[in-house]
């Protein structure tokens, strides 16, 4: 996958002739980007905003606006911790164990990238709802809340610390050992200072999805104002009760806890990384 | 990658194909938004005025969701030709906007279309023993009634829970402290009244307060509930409008007084649904309870809604405030 | 437990029980009293409208994106202009957003009251609640895919390949077309399939835009909520069960496409 936090491309050498970016592709590209992307989000940050500073912060400051938020940073945050670890160890099995069927089971890990939310939260609810043939009905409560973005962070972590994991040299390791250090302290001290960067990397991205979500929860979340109401099914329901500056205004926060979560972790990451070679 | 490039045509090709012969061949396409509770009973009156002489060459696209919902949308720009809400408020919010006519109420029916009551639907055998009002609000019982500020059918469970306390002789004070009471033992409130009955349906609590004709529609489904018609509850009236501004206002009306006649009544009546024609209604032995009241009790639901579900000043916003646990 | 094997049942067991189990049951409960009951649930007028209404709405947006993305590629990669650093950060945004925020941004620009509402209502163009607000909103969530695949390997490969060719004599265009769309043709290819992946799953910000007419404006995941709500758990099933093969058939698509990736 795509290196989500690099900075921006150093200059490229411009070539005399026989430039592959056009002036007219820049243009297209910004003027799509802006009608897309830009003038819907610039519509939203005029309306969170024009209520004034003060509404702006009685919208986000309600009883219940402040239950959904709380309850969608710890459910993320639960979930990204989670995946922290399943996430390394997943991919540390996909990377340094073999056994038969592990390139399907590499392939099973993009399964909540192509599957739609809705189906996603269909099928958790199948098995560990009212009617689970199993026994565990988690439906209604915020555990549920937590399965569902389990399900849909994933692959983050995974995805972000095997390319890392596969480019490892082995030699350090094996030197360790033969100095007698034994396999926990190999790992802390050797791999994992390496794997880091990329763990923060997919725990972002596992957070500021999980914060989004949406589809996966709907179904399962039992729309419990000040219990498993998140803030996605929030500012849906502010919507739909003509709230609209209030949903705006959540909806902007989100946003600004997203952006400040990837500028946090693209910092730590860049300290981390920083006596790593260019 | 140009292989690539050359398949998206012929998806398209083959999308607006099977598009095009599965669209209807009919002339005119009138657009029913209405609230989340009457898709089954449509299913069947749709087809039945297509076959008179009004909707022979009329085609339908309709949209069910929260009453409350469903009413901002159209007010936000929802094409519609037909509304039929759950209550008369949110017909009434499209009159201000040009949408509906100010006279859309002023009928023999002053606008309704059908009526029901409230009950109170719960586990197959009552378990638990409810029996009316006063058993919701015992500890230990968990009760389902969707979000009042996006669900017609909740602010008609509301307003009965409220009413029936008042009839019962207490004070306005004590009655909304009962809805305090009420709403701490409410654990999920749905978008709408459809998706209260499914949570229910799901295997979550023990009560569900829904209107008539849901209860009866889940249990004609299988869902293993039973229902009771409280001694005192509210008479649900469900509004119906053509839409001002429709492109086929002839057929809109054609089609609303449709709904009116004994045919389509009829057809109401079977799906649970009280008929507001007299002489239908007569047919269905609906149980009558004793103390029966109107939204005109407390004034209408112009002075209701404010009063009540006003989403910054409104009763309903501090219960809600005051029942979080 | 850190031995080998520990951490293979953790994580096999992990994987079955939050992915594999839940997908099999719903397969199972689709098919639990046999193949042509789900096949009349999938088949029907509805449900057949949802799955057009949903290509139609790919077969739109994965060209527009794919094209837009190659462009955006090139301009943030080769590109020398002010502001390149907000475009790449622009590029990334639809991917912290909720997909809620999405339609309601959409619904703030183009609905009746929005910024842009009273214009499109004097001209007859009914965006919102139609089908061109579901096209922007899906547009607008697969927005970065296919330029965030193709970036990094328009930076791998460098502009030496397109130098050479300009000296000899090649045009601008006669360069992309035979140097540099070679060259990412496996990036784009992958980013495609993610773009199509978004797209057939997008949720949220249809949900807000759609208005839900049955047979006019529901796409399939929107036809999987209906479903359910209508108790039609058949239906929501058979649906689910469809857009998990068309799941499955992309995670076979991208499983390829990255195996080509590699070895080029």
């Amino acid at each position: 996958m795509a290196e989500p936090l690099a900075a921006p491309a150093p200059a490229a050498v411009r070539a005399r002739s026989g430039q592959s970016a056009p002036g007219i592709g820049i243009g297209i590209a910004t003027a799509y980007l802006s009608l897309i992307v830009l003038l819907p989000l610039a519509a939203l940050v005029w309306q969170s905003q024009k209520a004034g500073a003060r509404g702006f912060w009685d919208a986000i400051s309600s009883p219940e606006a402040v239950s959904a938020i709380e309850v969608t940073l710890v459910a993320s945050a639960i979930v990204a911790l989670v995946n922290a670890l399943t996430g390394t160890v997943i991919a540390w099995v996909l990377v340094r164990d073999r056994f038969r069927g592990k390139s399907l089971v590499n392939a099973v890990i993009d399964l909540p990238f192509a599957l739609p939310t809705i189906v996603a939260g269909l099928t958790l609810l199948a098995l560990y709802g009212s009617q689970s043939p199993v026994g565990v009905n988690v439906a209604f409560t915020r555990a549920a809340v937590v399965l569902a973005l389990l399900f849909v962070t994933l692959p983050f972590v995974v995805r972000t610390v095997q390319p890392v994991l596969q480019e490892l040299d082995l030699e350090m390791e094996e030197a360790a050992a033969s100095l007698g250090a034994h396999r926990l302290e190999i790992f802390r001290r050797i791999v994992f200072p390496n794997l880091l960067p990329a763990i923060l990397s997919g725990v972002a991205l596992a957070f500021t999805r999980a914060i989004g979500e949406f589809g996966a929860i709907v179904l399962i979340s039992g729309n419990l104002p000040y219990k498993t109401e998140v803030a996605s099914v929030f500012v849906f329901s502010q919507l739909e009760s003509d709230d609209i500056s209030g949903a705006a205004a959540v909806s902007v926060l989100l946003l600004l806890i997203s952006f400040g979560i990837l500028l946090v972790i693209g910092t730590v990451r860049r300290y981390a990384t920083r006596h790593d070679d260019a | 990658m140009r292989r690539i490039r050359k398949i998206w045509p012929l998806v398209v090709i083959a999308g607006v194909v099977v598009g095009a012969a599965t669209a209807a061949t009919r002339s005119t396409n009138l657009t029913l938004v209405a609230y989340s509770t009457p898709k089954e009973a449509y299913a069947k009156i749709i087809p039945a005025f297509q076959n008179t002489a009004a909707g022979k060459d009329v085609n339908f696209s309709q949209s069910y969701g929260g009453s409350a919902d469903q009413s901002r949308a159209v007010l936000n720009g929802l094409k519609a030709d037909v509304v039929e809400f759950s209550l008369a408020p949110d017909v009434q919010r499209l009159v201000k906007p040009g949408i509906v006519a100010s006279n859309w109420n002023k009928d023999a029916y002053h606008g309704m279309v059908t009526d029901s009551v409230v009950v109170i639907a719960v586990r197959q055998g009552n378990p638990k023993h409810i029996r009316g009002w006063n058993d919701l609000i015992k500890s230990g019982v968990d009760v389902i009634t969707p979000n009042p500020f996006t669900s017609g059918g909740a602010r008609w469970n509301v307003m009965a829970a409220y009413g029936a306390q008042i009839k019962a002789g207490k004070t306005h004070k004590q009655a909304v402290n009962y809805l305090v009471k009420l709403f701490k033992n409410v654990s999920v409130q749905d978008k709408s009244a459809r998706e209260a009955l499914q949570t229910f349906a799901q295997g979550k609590g023990d009560a569900l307060i829904a209107y008539e004709n849901e209860a009866f529609f889940a249990k004609k489904k299988g869902v293993a509930l039973q229902y009771m018609i409280p001694t005192s509850t509210i008479v649900i009236e469900n509004p119906v409008a053509a839409v001002k501004t429709s492109k086929h206002i002839k057929q809109a009306k054609a089609f609303v007084k449709f709904l009116r006649t004994p045919a389509a009544q009829q057809i109401f009546g079977e799906n649970g649904y009280r008929p507001v024609v007299k002489s239908v209604a007569k047919k269905f032995h609906f149980p009558q309870p004793a103390k029966l009241f109107k939204i005109d009790a407390f004034g209408g639901w112009t002075q209701v809604q404010q009063r009540f579900f006003d989403r910054q000043n409104g009763i309903m916003v501090k219960v809600e405030k005051a029942a979080k646990h | 437990m850190l031995s080998r094997y520990g951490l293979r049942c953790f994580a096999l067991g992990y994987l079955s029980l939050l992915l594999l189990a839940p997908l099999g049951m719903v397969f199972w409960r689709t098919f639990e009293h046999g193949f042509w009951p789900a096949w009349d649930s999938i088949t029907t007028s509805d449900a057949r409208h949802a799955l057009y209404l949903t290509l139609l709405i790919a077969a739109i947006v994965v060209p527009a994106n794919t094209v837009y993305g190659v462009l955006c590629a090139l301009a943030i990669v080769r590109g020398r202009f002010p502001g390149k650093g907000i475009v790449n950060a622009l590029v990334d945004l639809p991917l912290a957003l909720s997909p809620v925020v999405v339609g309601l941004a959409l619904l703030l620009l183009y609905g009746r009251t929005g910024w842009l509402g009273p214009w499109l209502t004097d001209h007859g163009i009914q965006v919102v609640f139609a089908l061109p607000s579901l096209v922007l909103a899906t547009i607008f969530v697969s927005l970065p895919f296919v330029v965030r695949e193709v970036v990094p390997v328009l930076r791998e490969i460098g502009t030496e390949q397109e130098q050479a060719a300009a000296t000899l004599g090649a045009s601008r265009f006669q360069t992309f077309r035979k140097v540099t769309l070679p060259a990412i043709r496996w990036g784009v290819a992958y980013g495609v399939v993610l773009t199509m992946a978004r797209a057939l799953g997008e949720f949220g910000a249809v949900s807000v835009v759609s208005g839900h007419i049955a047979g006019k404006t529901e796409t399939m995941t929107q036809y999987v909520q209906a479903q359910y709500e209508g108790f039609n758990v058949a239906g929501a099933y058979a649906a689910s069960v469809l857009l998990a093969i068309l799941a499955v058939i992309t995670l076979l698509a991208m499983t390829l496409v990255r195996r080509k990736e590699e070895t080029v």
